[in-house]
């Protein structure tokens, strides 16, 4: 983007004679205004009709499969429904308050989109301190769960929204915990930094870097998920205790922001996640052609990134949501002192293991993880047969 | 050591959990798209003693009043007079209001004929009480009656085969 930006305030471009900083700020607003209406809007619409069919296809439903082909379109229609919705204040709250929470929650993640890399060259903005701004500016998202639960006056929305920060402040540690492992391996915060130290091939990723860095992947996606308020870890909006949590109070396009955060914060933490530990965007060099070597890095992103939103669907679908004290002691019994043990390891493996021992180890790893895999499958084999099926109730189409 | 057992347990478990809601995604969902997305109809599916929306065939109905009797909600309302010259028994108002009927098929069971009977069709919802008023006389006719020895009209015969057959399945108690 800075060669385009170059190029376009140089001699004979369109934005000649423009200083060169005012031309990358524009430039970057345009992307960052392209990329959310574009990209992030869709994705975290598309994800919510994606999360129900997947929902719907573990419990042996059909889920929405009306609008549109397959119900594809679901979503347009279900924020179109809420826009059109009257967005009522209650009397009792704070008119102000109330009012700007919802936007702060979006702020919060659509702001982590600045530093996301899609490609080598589609990046917003790529800061040095990539990494570290991410972590905090989620933290955004504490201070709008917090203020929408305050301001509206109930009871069970400020028990979700205590319960929301409580529950984001604890997890961020062990999050920040997994990533310094990464930080320490490549030296830097910067996102395409980190991603520029991985290769294209599993054994160059850092999940399988070490088994420190392993058990970080999992720690870190665990925390993201309760950080995102995901089940098992929706304590925040448990319907069986608190109503709808924090957003019990909100209604039409307000209550919709926050499902616009939630759904396209899965996909932020499928991003990051990509980044850091599986290699990001990085492709093997098939050709020189910037523009098809862009479509392919982002094809590469997306399709990493959107596996672990799959992932976050399945394990919402699969496991049931855990007691508080449960959450807390989860956080600061296990997850805290493994998040420990795996940076002190990793910077004893940096200081200990020799340059081809490391090789040995990566691909030990990969071969390691896909022996998971391949045990995976035999469990769902053996699932499936256990169940003593028909052959007509087998049914192999992912689309009903 | 609890600690690391806790650790262990909760890996294998998810693992294990996760496995089998995948295995969920290889099996065919039960749910049925009613009504319009269903391979054959689900009135085609009833069996023949389904308690449906009342019918009534004409050309074998005698006229005797027995099915307005044993309504006990009277939604069944029969004008039948007997024509002075012809002798004869002559319809000239059969009303069933199926909003007011219940399903209980004691009109069906004294029917000498099978005439009134439960149909199979179930979708009777409609935006007005007066349209689920069925009237099926709308014309004066004569009432059937029922001859020594079988029925030899060929346009009749099949109906009379159909309601008996109805008479003696209900008979039967469904036990086949």
């Amino acid at each position: 983007m800075k060669q385009l930006v170059l190029q376009l305030t140089g001699e004979g471009g369109l934005l000649a004679g423009v200083p060169y900083p005012l031309a990358a700020a524009l430039a970057m607003l345009l992307f960052g205004a392209i990329v959310v209406f574009v990209f992030v809007l869709p994705v975290a619409g598309v994800t919510s009709w994606l999360e129900r069919r997947v929902w719907a296809r573990i419990q042996s439903r059909v889920g929405p499969n009306r609008v549109g082909p397959q119900g594809f379109l679901q979503w347009l229609a279900d924020g179109i429904k809420n826009m059109l919705k009257e967005d009522i204040i209650p009397t009792a709250a704070d008119r102000i308050l109330f009012s700007i929470a919802p936007y702060l929650v979006v702020i919060g993640f659509i702001a982590t989109f600045a530093v996301i890399p899609f490609s080598s060259a589609l990046v917003i903005a790529d800061l040095n301190i990539g990494i570290l701004y991410v972590t905090a500016v989620t933290g955004l998202v504490v201070v709008g769960v917090l203020m929408a639960g305050w301001a509206s006056n109930n009871k069970w929305s400020l028990l979700g929204g205590i319960r929301s920060a409580a529950q984001i402040v604890s997890y961020e540690i062990p999050a920040a915990l997994s990533i310094f492992p990464i930080v320490l391996l490549t030296g830097t915060l910067s996102m395409q930094g980190i991603i520029q130290a991985q290769g294209w091939a599993p054994w160059h990723w850092f999940l399988f870097h070490n088994p420190f860095t392993f058990t970080a992947f999992f720690i870190f996606f665990v925390a993201a998920l309760a950080e995102g308020n995901r089940t098992p870890f929706d304590l925040p909006e448990a319907e069986s205790e608190l109503v709808a949590g924090f957003c019990t109070e909100y209604s039409g396009m307000r209550y919709l922001l926050f499902f616009l955060a939630e759904w396209g914060n899965l996909y932020v933490i499928g991003a990051i996640v990509t980044t850091l530990f599986l290699g990001g965007w990085q492709v093997p060099h098939v050709t020189d052609n910037p523009f098809v070597l862009a479509v392919l890095q982002f094809g590469v992103f997306f399709l990493k990134s959107y596996f672990w939103v799959f992932i976050a669907m399945w394990v919402r679908a699969t496991l049931p949501r855990v007691r508080v004290d449960q959450l807390m002691s989860l956080c600061w019994l296990y997850m805290v002192p493994i998040a420990i043990v795996n940076l002190v390891g990793t910077a004893i493996w940096m200081m200990v293991v020799p340059a081809g021992l490391d090789r040995v180890v990566q691909m030990l790893m990969t071969l390691g993880g896909a022996a998971i895999v391949v045990g995976f499958f035999g469990r769902v084999r053996f699932h499936l047969r256990r169940a003593k099926l028909r052959d007509v109730d087998y049914y192999y189409n992912p689309i009903i | 050591m609890g600690y690391f057992r806790n650790i262990k347990e909760t890996v294998a478990t998810i693992f294990e959990g996760m496995s089998v809601t995948f295995s969920h995604f290889m099996r065919r969902p039960y749910t049925v798209q009613y009504p319009d997305r269903v391979p054959i109809r689900i009135q085609d599916t009833l069996p023949f003693r389904y308690r449906g929306i009342l019918e009534v065939d004409l050309e074998i109905c005698t006229g005797c009043l027995a099915c307005e009797r044993a309504c006990p909600i009277d939604c069944i309302v029969i004008d039948a007079v007997k024509d002075k010259d012809t002798r004869q028994m002559v319809l000239k108002r059969f009303d069933i209001d199926i909003a007011k009927c219940m399903y209980c098929g004691l009109c069906s069971e004294p029917c000498p004929t099978g005439s009134i009977h439960h149909t199979s069709e179930f979708e009777g919802a409609d935006y007005s009480l007066e349209s689920m008023l069925r009237r099926f006389v709308k014309t004066p006719v004569v009432a059937y009656k029922p001859k020594k020895g079988p029925e030899t009209d060929p346009e009749v015969a099949p109906i009379l085969d159909r309601g008996m057959a109805y008479l003696t399945d209900f008979a039967a108690g469904g036990e086949e």
